[in-house]
């Protein structure tokens, strides 16, 4: 399963929002295939009985009161490394081509 | 010899009145510009730093307590948000952002009167073990600058090296601390996961990234690391913290008993000369009255694997919000919306990044998941379990940081796989959570070479008086 075509490749860059270009397309297969290649080597591994680990500290929903706090900022200030806004608020490129 | 002395002593004496925090922070500042060739600083932040000199200078004058890093200058890896600086993970998509608050860490510290005089290079988003992956340039190893410093947070380890401050930050997430100590000869602490709160952190594989200091001493770690530490409504994976780190206690090396990991101490890829290295300071642990025993981890040469698809997939999440829409680069020609997230992205982010969100994304796709990502997790579970086996056998776990020194740069970059087996004997501790430090253990050829000790979750202190002590010895 290690082999990765074009179309695969450019499935996963459709899904990630990511533009390829031709070149990237090729050296990706490439990577990507000998990279999985390397992590296979999982499948062989006897798992059986064991549960998968997503963290490792222990906590279990970790929640907070549902209540607003004040750290002090102005929205101009948090908006302020956004590329464009309008009346405090995000701008966006159209949706519909 | 460093030009610092040690942190605790620096700040007696700003505190004492002996030190300036202003003369601290134009050395600081000074060593940067001297040494400059090595790239290890993206930006220096000259103004903030020097105001907050002069106020903690004002402050003692007027008789204040200015805390216990009272003018201490460090620097950060430019992964963490220092309010009012540009923040740019060394990537291209944020560069021009400015940091609108700060990480928890940073603010930790400077409660205690550490100032932040600069920002760190590392490889873009952390992703890498040579700081090749910046997408602005590659920093040079101290002692051989034709040499990588290791990665990712190979600024902060160089800068520490070439004297630019008394500590730096950094983070690790499969080794990105440890290993540039190791390539450096510095002391790189990566703590239990959830010590340190990562609010205010650029956020790379979250189920192991966690924060540490780089150092000359364990000592300095400690102290740091002590500051840094705790919980953080922020940061809801955080931990309570159960003990003080700062001051270490002086324990004896009699009767402690090592684990001498033969996973990685027999391993074909250990260098020879590495491995003779490590093998002298475990004769020297023994004459100090050090039990040393073999064990085995057997499922250890499967972390790296298991990393592989972890880390990439809690990356191309993690880097999903980086959209061209928020913050950071947005691609002027796009017309529509789906173009805008694909066209910033195509351009803003690098080679790295991209590889990471193709194998995360294809790990985490449907028909896949069970395949990749969940037997990845469960593997993860069965490494877990032998460290957990083999910390009822021996109080810590020996073996070196890096399976070789410091490589010329360029050896690695056209084969990212080669590149990832950099981190073979990092990544396991961070599947796991535990803490584990890397100490300078000699060099050869002139190059420096890490040992690295590991210790069961949450005996963080123990570990580093233990590290202490093993510096004493080995050195």
């Amino acid at each position: 399963m290690a082999d990765l075509s074009r179309d695969d490749v450019l499935k996963l860059a459709r899904l990630a929002r990511l533009m390829l270009s031709d070149d990237e397309i090729t050296e990706f297969a490439a990577e990507l295939a000998e990279i999985l290649k390397y992590v296979e080597q999982l499948d062989a591994v006897d798992v059986s009985g064991l549960e998968p680990t997503s963290q490792v500290t222990g906590l279990t929903n970790v929640t907070r009161d549902d209540k607003v706090i004040d750290y002090g900022y102005a929205p101009q200030d948090l908006l302020s490394n956004v590329p464009h806004t309008q009346d405090n608020l995000i701008k966006v490129k159209r949706m519909i081509a | 010899m460093s030009v610092w002395q040690p942190i605790a002593d620096i700040a007696a004496k700003v505190q004492a009145g002996e030190l300036s925090a202003r003369q601290l922070v134009e050395q600081s500042l000074a060593k940067i510009a001297e040494q400059a060739d090595y790239q290890a600083i993206i930006v220096t932040l000259d103004e903030m730093a020097l105001a907050r000199a002069d106020k903690i200078d004002q402050a003692v004058k007027n008789g204040e307590n200015v805390g216990r890093l009272a003018g201490v200058p460090f620097i950060a890896k430019d992964n963490f948000l220092v309010f009012g600086a540009e923040t740019t993970a060394a990537s291209n998509i944020l560069k021009g952002f400015t940091a609108p608050y700060q990480a928890t860490a940073v603010n930790r510290l400077e409660m205690e009167g550490a100032i932040c005089v600069a920002k760190a290079n590392l490889d873009a988003f952390a992703h890498g073990s040579s700081t090749e992956n910046s997408d602005f340039f590659t920093t040079k190893n101290p002692h051989d600058p034709t040499r990588v410093p290791g990665g990712s947070s190979g600024g902060s380890a160089a800068a520490v090296m070439l004297d630019m401050a008394p500590f730096a930050l950094g983070t690790d997430t499969g080794g990105s601390i440890r290993l540039p100590a190791s390539f450096t000869g510095s002391v790189g602490f990566k703590p239990t996961y959830g010590l340190v709160s990562r609010s205010g952190v650029v956020a790379m594989a979250s189920s192991t990234d966690v924060i540490g200091p780089l150092t000359r001493t364990v000592d300095d770690a400690a102290l740091v690391f002590d500051v840094m530490a705790g919980r953080d409504e922020l940061d809801s994976t955080t931990i309570d913290r159960e003990e003080a780190y700062f001051p270490l206690n002086d324990t004896p090396l009699k009767g402690v008993k090592f684990g001498r990991i033969t996973e990685y101490m027999d391993s074909e890829g250990l260098d020879s000369d590495v491995k003779a290295l490590i093998e002298n300071a475990i004769e020297k642990l023994k004459a100090a009255g050090a039990e040393i025993v073999d064990v085995s981890l057997p499922s250890l040469p499967l972390a790296l694997a298991v990393y592989y698809i972890i880390c990439p997939a809690e990356v191309s999440s993690n880097l999903s919000r980086y959209d061209g829409q928020r913050y950071g680069y947005s691609d002027p020609s796009a017309t529509t919306l789906d173009d805008s997230y694909k066209m910033s992205r195509a351009h803003g982010f690098g080679k790295e990044a991209k590889r990471r969100i193709m194998i995360g994304t294809h790990v985490l796709s449907s028909g896949y998941y069970d395949a990749y990502y969940k037997k990845a997790q469960t593997v993860r579970t069965k490494i877990i379990n032998e460290f957990n086996d083999v910390f009822n056998k021996v109080d810590f776990l020996l073996g070196p940081t890096a399976p070789e020194v410091a490589f010329k740069i360029g050896a690695n970059v056209n084969d990212p796989l080669k590149m990832y087996l950099t981190d073979i004997m990092t990544v396991a501790v961070n599947l796991a959570g535990i803490p584990a430090i890397s100490i300078p253990a000699g060099s050869v050829d002139n190059l420096p070479v890490g040992l690295q000790l590991m210790a069961p979750q949450k005996h963080d202190a123990a570990l580093l008086a233990l590290a202490r002590k093993t510096e004493e010895t080995v050195a």
